[in-house]
């Protein structure tokens, strides 16, 4: 499903950070770039700087030389409200510890990210199209049932499946994963997968982050990331 | 959106968010309380001292008063700003009561008891003889009648101040058991008479002058200095026995005197705006008077609104309501204090909230306006808890303090020596939506560092696994 069209572009990432007085050097100069439509897989082994990279291909962080370009723009030049609507409606997260909000039941933790970008005026307009949404979200992550109930009454994978439809809610362009399977059992995993894999075949770009070789094969492609470089 | 929803959910999902709410409700409980009961006391106890000296006093420190008020009175009778006006001998009496060895110092003033009444408020404060002014037809008829004791009118009668005659019991009530109509109580009441230049009148002679006066009504003012030494006197009887009625007490002192002349204004007329008129007018007056042969009695006069001339029984009483702001300004810190603990934990045990919700684009300024309105909410919940709960104590405070006494002695001030009848429970709209408001604001500022500290965290950081 992937075109030659790059929706995501990386150049040049260095990032370090201070445990105490040492400085470590995570990323040392990380070149990547992904398609529109892939599936992505960066694998590594722990503290190689992984999920580090992924927050800064989704400006959740800011590299400390380098750049990323998203759809040709540079996210350095984003202004704060730019990264904030990027983040919103460009990007979905996917972490491993699914970070659902508990006060909310799934229902309004799928909902939540069309409701953060309205003003109160603008979600009673889109609310009946939001809830409409994050139901049809849900059903086609198997939850149809569960709409109602509070994060803890879930298991692990269908809070991770929670987690995705949050991601999903306002169609982003590309979906960030972190671990996605991590804190799943193998087989909950696999269904986790398979609903990537899914959607990916439906055209969603996919980057996912995982330290295990062979959950990394379900992807289209896989990149490994050693000494904080990167090795296609 | 979600902001109201998350804030209303933090409200109701997080306990410790209760002790918030139970916090704020008890420092507002506490403080509109203390504040009505505090507020109730002090504006009561200004009332009655406006009652007792009118709206303005022109008058003199000294003895031996001052001469030509009667020309005075005229000029501000002829002014249209003035409602009464009431001329007031002050002096110092010993009185003996008929049949006693005992004598006791007090004060007397000398009163025409209509104008007085048209002045102040003493009619108001007269037991058998009462100014109803709630009444249009008992308002002012008995008052005239107050010097004439009802077992012979003929009689001269006094007026005692309520703790001269009467005990009060341990709930503050007085028990008349007698009245002028069924006793006949005289007392004799001795001045020392004064000449104009404040020598004693009577030296060589007698020293002293004596009259007896028959107990016709007591006078509750609600002061306790005022009820429990003042004794008031007709005022040409009072101004004979301190050698103040001119021609005929001395060939001498050719002038009458008084020592003060008490004046109400007309419903309209401002405090400031009617003393500055007087003050202007006794200026005036002075002037005309400069060559007069006991003009020099004038330069003691002061003009001074009814604040003023209280003012060193008010002071005191400002001085601890404003000592007692202060104290619940601290407990208002103590508040910001406790939110701001509570809001740091809250917080800290939210950080990975704000890391979920800055991931899905939601902005600093909403993450501060997230948390801010659940300060707000705690601050409302709290305070409405607080002042419908202050509320119902309030209004039902007599009653429990009547319960606390009868089972356990218990009173808040000794009826016995204080002048307070029942606890001031009227609940000041005003005072309470300040209370509520900076309840509400002190629960923001205390949420305030906290959220800021939120703002600040880095999403990444609060989403790491180690952080969980």
């Amino acid at each position: 499903m992937n075109s030659d069209r790059l929706i995501l572009k990386a150049e040049g990432i260095y990032k370090s950070y201070r445990m105490g007085a040492t400085e470590v050097k995570v990323l040392k100069g990380v070149d990547l770039s992904v398609k529109q439509g892939e599936f992505v897989a960066i694998v590594g082994a722990s503290g190689s700087g992984k999920s580090t990279l992924l927050h800064i291909l989704g400006a959740l962080d800011r590299p400390d030389k380098g750049t990323v370009s998203f759809e040709g723009r540079q996210l350095s030049r984003y202004s704060s409200s730019e990264l904030n609507r990027f983040r919103n409606k460009m990007v979905g997260f996917v972490f491993q510890f699914y970070h659902l909000l508990d006060e909310l039941n799934v229902l309004e933790n799928v909902y939540l990210p069309a409701m953060a970008s309205k003003s109160t005026i603008g979600w009673l307009r889109c609310r009946r199209w939001a809830k409409s949404r994050a139901r049809q979200l849900l059903d086609q992550l198997g939850l149809g049932d569960r709409a109602k109930h509070k994060p803890y009454q879930l298991s692990g994978g269908e809070r991770q499946r929670v987690a995705i439809g949050r991601a999903l809610m306002n169609e982003p362009r590309i979906l960030l994963a972190d671990e996605p399977t991590g804190n799943l059992d193998s087989a909950t995993g696999n269904g986790i997968l398979n609903v990537l894999e899914k959607l990916n075949s439906t055209g969603q770009t996919i980057v996912m982050v995982t330290h295990d070789e062979r959950i990394a094969e379900r992807a289209e492609r896989i990149v490994t990331l050693a000494d904080g470089r990167i090795n296609d | 959106m979600y902001k109201i929803i998350l804030a209303i959910r933090y409200l109701i999902k997080r306990r410790i968010t209760y002790f918030a709410v139970l916090a704020v409700a008890l420092c507002v409980f506490i403080v509109v309380v203390v504040m009505t009961v505090l507020t109730g006391l002090v504006s009561d106890f200004k009332q009655k001292n406006h009652s007792f000296a009118g709206d303005c006093v022109v008058g003199t420190e000294s003895l031996v008063g001052f001469a030509y008020y009667e020309d005075f009175m005229e000029v501000l009778a002829k002014e249209d700003f003035v409602e009464g006006i009431s001329p007031v001998i002050k002096s110092y009496a010993l009185i003996t009561r008929k049949g006693s060895q005992q004598n006791y110092g007090v004060e007397i003033m000398g009163i025409d008891p209509v104008k007085h009444s048209q002045a102040t408020g003493f009619g108001q404060t007269l037991h058998y003889h009462r100014d109803d002014v709630s009444s249009p037809l008992r308002q002012g008829r008995d008052v005239p009648n107050v010097f004439e004791p009802v077992k012979d009118p003929n009689y001269m009668g006094c007026v005692l101040g309520i703790d001269l005659a009467l005990e009060r019991d341990e709930q503050g009530r007085y028990t008349y058991g007698f009245s002028p109509a069924d006793a006949d109580i005289a007392i004799a009441v001795t001045c020392f008479p004064l000449t104009a230049k404040g020598a004693l009148a009577k030296a060589g002679t007698s020293l002293v002058n004596t009259q007896t006066f028959y107990y016709s009504d007591t006078s509750q003012s609600g002061l306790a200095r005022v009820d429990n030494s003042i004794v008031y006197l007709p005022f040409e009887q009072a101004q004979l026995l301190c050698g103040m009625a001119g021609p005929a007490e001395s060939p001498m002192d050719s002038l009458r005197r008084a020592n003060a002349i008490h004046i109400k204004f007309k419903p309209n007329v401002k405090l400031k705006t009617g003393c500055e008129k007087v003050a202007l007018l006794w200026q005036r007056f002075k002037q005309e008077k400069s060559g007069e042969t006991q003009a020099n009695l004038l330069d003691t006069v002061t003009v001074q609104s009814w604040k003023s001339y209280r003012r060193a029984v008010i002071a005191p009483m400002e001085k601890e309501q404003t000592m007692m702001t202060a104290m619940f300004g601290l407990v208002g810190i103590t508040t910001v204090f406790i939110i701001f603990v509570v809001f740091y934990m809250i917080i800290s045990h939210k950080s990975k909230d704000i890391g979920t919700l800055k991931s899905i684009g939601v902005a600093n300024i909403n993450i501060v306006q997230l948390f801010l309105g659940f300060a707000f909410l705690v601050g409302l919940l709290g305070s409405a808890i607080g002042a419908v709960g202050g509320w119902r104590f309030l209004v039902h405070i007599n009653q429990i303090e009547d319960w606390l006494f009868e089972h356990f002695g218990f009173q808040l001030w000794d009826r016995e020596i204080y002048a307070i009848g029942d606890i001031p429970n009227h609940l000041d709209f005003k005072v309470l939506m300040v209370i509520i408001s900076s309840a509400i604001v002190a629960c923001m500022v205390g949420a305030l560092i906290p959220t800021w500290q939120a703002t600040k965290l880095n999403p990444v950081e609060t989403l790491q696994v180690s952080q969980l």
